[in-house]
């Protein structure tokens, strides 16, 4: 008997070559990630920096002045004057000329210096929700600086509310550059797996394959090697740009962040296989293995939405999205410097992830052959 | 090994109410050439899969090399080689690749795959060639590849289904050398075919028709009994008996 390991080793091989005699898919594998990475996260950071907030100021004061020079030298703002009225705000919103309005009273240098307090209004354009969140927390945040400055015996009556998104030095970026890492990771990992198979059953070459006296395990086995070293290259480019492009502060072992990322993009591959063994067609493999990971990491992974902040059947369901762990993983290890002992659940969950669907594709592909 | 290679009883598949293959028996001896011809759709195929394992029967019984097909075919699969009517190399691999990939599968060492290589190689005349994208070989090359690959393992029994398809005439005649060469040591090879002229090289004929067998015979006992110099002759008379009085094919 010749060993096991040389009947998936073949495999494996056979994989490998397929892969490296394909350039032009290899070469859109990485560039597409890179590019949806840079395009994703400057998005982001754009809308962070730069709020253009119109002001109307009907009081024309020193105090009022310093109330705007606060928000100029906080470097989120750009305010600018805006001698319209209070009406021709919307037209303002709609040409995107301003995220924000703010209005100063006529009375406001006055009230202030009589009750220590007086209103100011402000407007955001909230067409965007999460942009508007993070714009009402950044006035917050100004208005408070200006108060502990211009008025430190009594604050003004302002809520300030601190939520996920709030954000004292552009955090939002960092927040969101691991989401998009798990977002990219997984439905590439995922599509690069689920047309192998599938692509096989086409061609034909499966049932060639399938009289052979190979075991369903070493199929999936040898399918599922090369890619993770292909995977794990795109992954290794994705962090790297990721965390040094954007200026993502690293604060853990970058050694266990890739070997964690390895597990992530071996449970994609395997959840990619699993399509594989079901489809019959590439094109409705590719299908499943993007809707099947790109709208759950999105909409359920924490990425966008606190998970904590989601209906209680929605978060039932995120335990069976891959990405929730990972991001996990990786905003602790990046931002918080979190080491193994404190990502044991996760990583345990997407151990027993991967081990379930590398199972049922074994088994799935058992019953294939039989029908 | 006995000397009954394949042994079918009422062997039958049905896909839905469609029934492909209805209750086919035959017996293939051990060395035999057996062909097997058909019309498109007669069931030549679907015989084979079920043979090969790749396919449960609905009915009937089915042994190959002693095993029973339903319940042993992970023994079968160590003892046939099945060369499938798509072609089944892989294009984007060089020759010696996709040599290199089958015979490990098959869990053949490194140093049994190099000396086939050679010798399917020498027999083809493509020592060149090894290292060509298998893509560019022309058709009879390529079928003469698949089945040197299909036999990598030395198995007993073969089956290849319309091996010949696409193959230019001088091509499908080496084929054939090589089948018998293959026959004359015991193998056992099972072969559909759309082409007469290659009926009259196996040692025994099936035809085929809407799933079952209307005819089983050596090639000359087939042309004595219906009196004609061919079999494709033969085939013709009997294709017109079946849509005459198509009910009366069961006997
Ligand atoms: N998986 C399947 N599901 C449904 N019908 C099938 C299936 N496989 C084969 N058939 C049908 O069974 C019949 C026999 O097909 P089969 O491929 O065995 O014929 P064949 O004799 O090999 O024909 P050809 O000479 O074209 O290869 C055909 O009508 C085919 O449509
Ligand atoms: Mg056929």
């Amino acid at each position: 008997m010749v060993p096991k390991r040389s009947v998936i080793s073949s495999f494996a091989k056979k994989e490998f070559f397929h892969i490296i005699r394909d350039p032009r898919s290899l070469v859109i594998l990485f560039l597409m990630p890179i590019l949806q990475l840079i395009m994703f996260g400057y998005a982001l950071k754009m809308e962070i920096q730069q709020v253009n907030l119109a002001v109307i100021d009907f009081n024309r004061s020193l105090s009022s002045h310093h109330l705007i020079d606060q928000f100029r030298g906080s470097h989120y703002f750009r305010p600018f004057y805006f001698d319209g009225s209070i009406e021709q705000i919307e037209t303002l919103f709609k040409a995107r000329q301003a995220h924000a309005v703010m209005v100063i009273p006529h009375d406001f240098n006055r009230q202030l210096q009589r009750h220590r307090s007086t209103p100011v209004q402000f407007i955001v354009d909230a067409s965007d929700a999460n942009a508007a969140t993070t714009i009402r927390n950044y006035i917050a945040q100004t208005i408070r600086i200006f108060n502990q400055s211009h008025n430190r015996i009594e604050a003004l009556p302002f809520e300030v509310r601190s939520t996920i998104f709030f954000n004292p030095d552009k955090k939002s970026t960092y927040f969101f550059v691991p989401g998009i890492i798990a977002l990219l990771l997984v439905m590439i990992s995922a599509m690069l797996t689920s047309i192998t198979i599938t692509r096989e059953k086409e061609t034909g070459t499966l049932e060639q394959i399938l009289v052979s006296p190979i075991k369903s395990y070493q199929i999936i086995l040898g399918k599922v090697l090369p890619y993770i070293f292909l995977a794990f290259a795109i992954g290794v480019i994705i962090l790297l740009i990721g965390i040094f492009l954007f200026g993502v502060p690293f604060r853990g072992s970058i050694i266990l962040l890739l070997v964690l990322s390895t597990l992530y993009i071996l449970t994609a591959l395997s959840l990619g296989l699993m399509i594989s063994t079901i489809a019959r067609t590439q094109q409705v493999a590719m299908m499943i293995a993007l809707i099947s990971t790109l709208l759950p990491t999105f909409m359920l992974s924490g990425f966008i939405f606190p998970i904590a902040s989601m209906p209680e059947i929605l978060q039932y369901f995120t335990y069976l999205v891959p990405a929730k762990y990972y991001l996990f993983i990786a905003r602790g290890i990046i931002l918080k410097g979190s080491n193994l002992m404190h990502l044991l659940q996760p990583t345990i969950f997407l151990l027993i992830m991967s081990l379930v669907l590398l199972v049922i594709s074994i088994r799935k592909f058992e019953i294939t052959l039989e029908d | 090994m006995n000397e009954t290679a394949v042994k079918t009883e009422n062997l039958t598949r049905k896909f839905g109410d469609f029934t492909a293959v209805d209750r086919v028996s035959i017996e293939v001896n051990r060395g035999e050439i057996f062909g097997f011809l058909g019309a498109n759709g007669a069931g030549k195929t679907t015989m084979i899969r079920m043979l090969c394992g790749l396919l449960v029967p609905t009915g009937g019984m089915g042994h190959v090399a002693g095993f029973d097909i339903r319940t042993e075919s992970e023994k079968i699969k160590q003892n046939i080689g099945y060369m499938s009517q798509k072609f089944s190399l892989y294009n984007d691999l060089t020759i010696s690749e996709n040599i290199d990939f089958y015979g490990g599968i098959y869990g053949l060492s490194p140093a049994e795959v190099k000396e086939k290589k050679i010798r399917i190689l020498k027999e083809l005349n493509l020592i060149r060639w090894a290292n060509s994208m298998t893509a560019d070989l022309p058709p009879g090359f390529k079928q003469g590849l698949a089945l040197g690959t299909a036999m990598l393992h030395d198995p007993p029994i073969v089956f290849l289904d319309e091996p010949t398809s696409g193959v230019d005439p001088a091509s499908r005649r080496e084929f054939w050398e090589v089948i018998h060469q293959s026959a004359a040591k015991g193998i056992t090879i099972f072969v559909t075919t759309h082409f007469m002229d290659e009926a009259e090289y196996c040692n025994r004929i099936s035809i085929m028709s809407a799933g079952s067998i209307i005819a089983l015979d050596t090639p000359r006992n087939l042309k004595k009994h219906h009196q004609r110099d061919s079999i494709q002759q033969v085939f013709i008379d009997l294709m017109k008996e079946e849509t005459q009085s198509p009910e009366n094919r069961a006997g």
